[in-house]
């Protein structure tokens, strides 16, 4: 745990306490037994904008608290450690976009009611299956948006779409010319293919040419934020298990085999770690941003993906069933691997920024 | 802490910063610029220059090598504060420290918590100095990582110990003066039978003999002891003391061997720039090999974030004022990336990075090859990977031992 200041411990300590007791896995189940198309509770998503969530990374002449993406980071994180279904993390992207590419107009329009809750928001970049940014079809004529975004997060509940177009982002309120497939995926969150024909699009103008990418590397430290707390979860929910199965007589922490298994998840946990607060650290610092977003996710990617696995692994048959938490880890886990990019897009734009 | 701090304080540090910049400018001298610290290691006696003496000396006389030890037996007597800003003072200067191996690292640290003023008084002082090498006779052939498994056997003899056995893995063994060592003084207790005491390298009865290794290189030695006698002096505390003291001593081993600062330095080279030098490239600039790319870049990452986790415990422990539990986790990592590291270097050159000896290989190819043979010991000495994760295992993760 990166050393943290004495509002950062507080938040993080508020988000623990609320997630704990308001928010266990058992209220994710609520929300998917519900099926509703948004898949969060909005009173809880109201609840945690009440409590500032939704405004962390907003400067406070927007109602927000500007703490940065570090204090972002460590709400996410408790707020993976249950599953908490909600669309903070699409918001708090989306937010970031009109921060760094906004107009004047634009930020008082929109940063406030995305502080608030009010607005819901989300980023629309992939037009495939495959996080791929260089491969944007969409395009804007006159005002007008058109082109198909695939497997937009929290699509559902967003009054406000950021959409990647061949020139830039734009903004695209919910409305005329906007329409959405719902794509069930296994974590059963909102996810839709969002179809904008001719909708009514306004520029970010502002943010550079490198616009796009720097609001992708947001997106990446968040989602490794999110993985970082269910890596967390998973590996603690394990040992604990570990602790009190008995099988031949004795309790399965006993075995050797076991123990040295957990230690190397252990290492593998703390390395995930130390990415993912650098990358978060590296947004709020604004150096070396591309590289620490890159090794923050694909460190996330590879640790989330064997702790998730041995999650199962380790539980034996109870792992296996929908009674038992844990394997609701996996299917979110193998979702977020996917977004933003997979670990092989993460080691190719590492490649890249490495120049070879 | 800073806000309690009392101004005057702050003016006492600024003050001995300024001594210590006087002191820098008088003896690290231009010629010592890009030198090294001769006799840290133990590879071996290097011949120091006259000027290095020099340094040593003046470093030594002042107990800056050792700045936190106590004044009394040679040490700086420096605050953690002052000793920080010696640490500055050199980095910026550019200048090492001249005292060094087993007997800072080690050997002194568990001497001042365990020996008796006597002992302090004899054998603290040489060390601050840097006069004096310090071997350590832990490991037997049959006692590994089963450590408290020894045999050499230390028999009581009223006024003198008579010790007899062999020891193994002595690094140094054949450039040492003396040796802390950890002996059987009762064979019916295996942990409350060991004791922990000094020997004398130069005592008859002590034969050392270099092991070659799979590098080429005999930083190992076989030490032999065959009736060698040993005053009761240099006993270190109590006789059946000698596990509690010599775990103890592991514990700076271990930090010393995973120590963030030394790790920041390992860094190294891109291997992806390497790569670019020994393999094709494509219209884009990339490797043209896209297996071997893709394979640097996973290593790259995992570096990143151990490089990234080797930070953030050193910050931790300084937060929190003690050892960062992630310890043994550093040392597991670490010498395990360092190990993918080297293979990779070799694979990246193909056969030109496997040359022994010859000019048709360059110094860099050379040493990667002898680095890469070596290395394969890290994860075997102090503590090996399989004894790291029994630690994390049980006392950080509260597992239980095996029944």
């Amino acid at each position: 745990m990166a050393v943290l200041n004495e509002e950062q411990e507080m938040l993080r300590d508020m988000a623990r306490d609320w997630a704990t007791n308001e928010s266990p896995v058992a209220e994710f189940r609520k929300v998917r037994a519900a099926g509703e198309p948004q898949a969060y509770n909005t009173g809880a998503y109201a609840t945690m904008a009440e409590m500032g969530w939704a405004g962390v990374i907003i400067p406070e002449a927007q109602g927000g608290s500007d703490f940065g993406f570090m204090s972002a980071g460590l709400v996410v994180e408790e707020l993976g450690k249950t599953l908490t279904a909600s669309p903070l993390v699409a918001t708090t992207i989306a937010a970031s976009a009109i921060i760094l590419g906004g107009s004047d107009e634009q930020k008082a329009k929109w940063l406030s009611k995305l502080a608030s809750g009010e607005t819901v928001a989300t980023l629309a970049v992939d037009e495939g299956a495959h996080h791929d940014p260089s491969a944007i079809e969409a395009s804007v004529s006159g005002g007008k948006l058109s082109g198909k975004k695939a497997f937009v997060h929290e699509a559902h509940g967003a009054d406000l779409f950021v959409v990647a177009a061949k020139d830039g982002l734009y903004l695209v309120e919910k409305g005329d010319g906007v329409s959405l497939t719902t794509r069930k995926l296994t974590d059963q969150r909102s996810h839709a293919d969002v179809s904008f024909d001719g909708a009514a699009a306004e520029k970010l103008e502002g943010g550079g040419d490198t616009l796009l990418d720097d609001v992708l590397d947001r997106a990446r430290v968040l989602a490794a934020a999110e993985m970082l707390g269910m890596a967390q979860q998973v590996f603690d929910t394990t040992l604990d298990y570990l602790k009190q199965r008995v099988q031949f007589n004795q309790v399965l922490a006993t075995f050797q085999s076991l123990q040295h298994r957990m230690a190397d998840l252990f290492a593998d946990l703390a390395q995930m770690r130390s990415a993912v607060e650098a990358g978060l650290q590296a947004v709020d610092g604004g150096f070396g941003v591309a590289r620490a977003a890159t090794v923050a996710k694909a460190e996330a990617n590879r640790v989330l993906h064997v702790i998730s696995n041995q999650g199962i692994q380790l539980h034996g048959g109870i792992g296996m069933t929908d009674e038992y938490d844990i394997g609701f880890y996996v299917k979110r886990a193998r979702v977020l691997e996917a977004s933003w990019g997979s670990t092989s897009y993460l080691k190719d734009r590492f490649a890249k920024l490495g120049s070879y | 802490m800073a806000t309690q701090l009392e101004p005057d304080v702050h003016a006492d540090e600024e003050a001995f910063r300024t001594e210590v910049q006087q002191f820098l400018a008088t003896h690290f001298t231009d010629e010592l610029k890009g030198s090294a610290n001769a006799l840290a290691g133990v590879d071996g006696p290097t011949d120091e220059t006259p000027a290095q003496t020099k340094w040593r000396e003046a470093v030594g006389e002042r107990g800056w090598g050792t700045p936190t030890w106590p004044k009394e037996y040679g040490g700086g007597g420096l605050t953690k504060a002052q000793a920080k800003i010696v640490d500055q003072e050199f980095a910026k200067a550019g200048a090492y420290n001249p005292i060094g191996g087993m007997g800072v690292m080690m050997f002194g640290p568990t001497l001042l918590e365990y020996g008796n003023e006597k002992q302090k008084q004899e054998h603290i002082p040489p060390i601050c100095r840097g006069e004096i090498r310090w071997c350590q006779g832990y490991s037997e052939p049959n006692a590994g990582s089963d450590l408290a498994n020894l045999q050499t056997f230390a028999e009581d003899k009223g006024d003198h110990y008579i010790v007899n056995g062999q020891k193994t893995w002595t690094s140094g063994g054949q450039w040492a003066d003396k040796c802390f060592a950890i002996v059987r003084t009762d064979k019916s207790d295996k942990h409350r039978g060991i004791s922990f005491m000094l020997l004398d390298m130069e005592a008859p009865g002590v034969e050392v003999r270099p092991i070659t290794m799979i590098s080429g290189t005999s930083p190992f030695c076989e030490t032999f002891f065959t009736d060698v006698k040993v005053p009761k002096e240099n006993l270190v505390g109590e006789e059946g003391q000698g596990w509690t003291i010599g775990k103890r001593l592991l514990q700076h081993e271990r930090t010393n061997i995973s120590g963030g600062g030394r790790l920041a330095s390992m860094m190294g080279q891109s291997l992806g720039d390497i790569a670019k030098k020994y393999g094709d490239t494509d219209a884009q600039g990339e490797l043209a090999d896209k297996v071997l790319r893709d394979r640097i870049a996973d290593f790259e990452i995992r570096w990143n974030s151990f490089l990234l986790t080797a930070r953030r415990a050193v910050e931790e422990s300084k937060a929190q004022g003690g050892v960062s539990e992630i310890s043994s986790v550093l040392k597991k990592l670490g010498t395990k990336l360092s190990q993918e590291r080297s293979e990779l270097l070799i694979e990246i050159r193909g056969l030109q990075g496997l040359g022994w000896e010859g000019d048709e290989f360059t110094k860099g190819e050379l040493d990667a090859v002898r680095g890469w043979l070596f290395g394969k010991a890290t994860t075997i000495y102090g503590g090996s990977t399989e004894i790291q994760n029994n630690i994390i295992a049980k006392r950080v993760l509260g597992m239980l031992d095996h029944q």
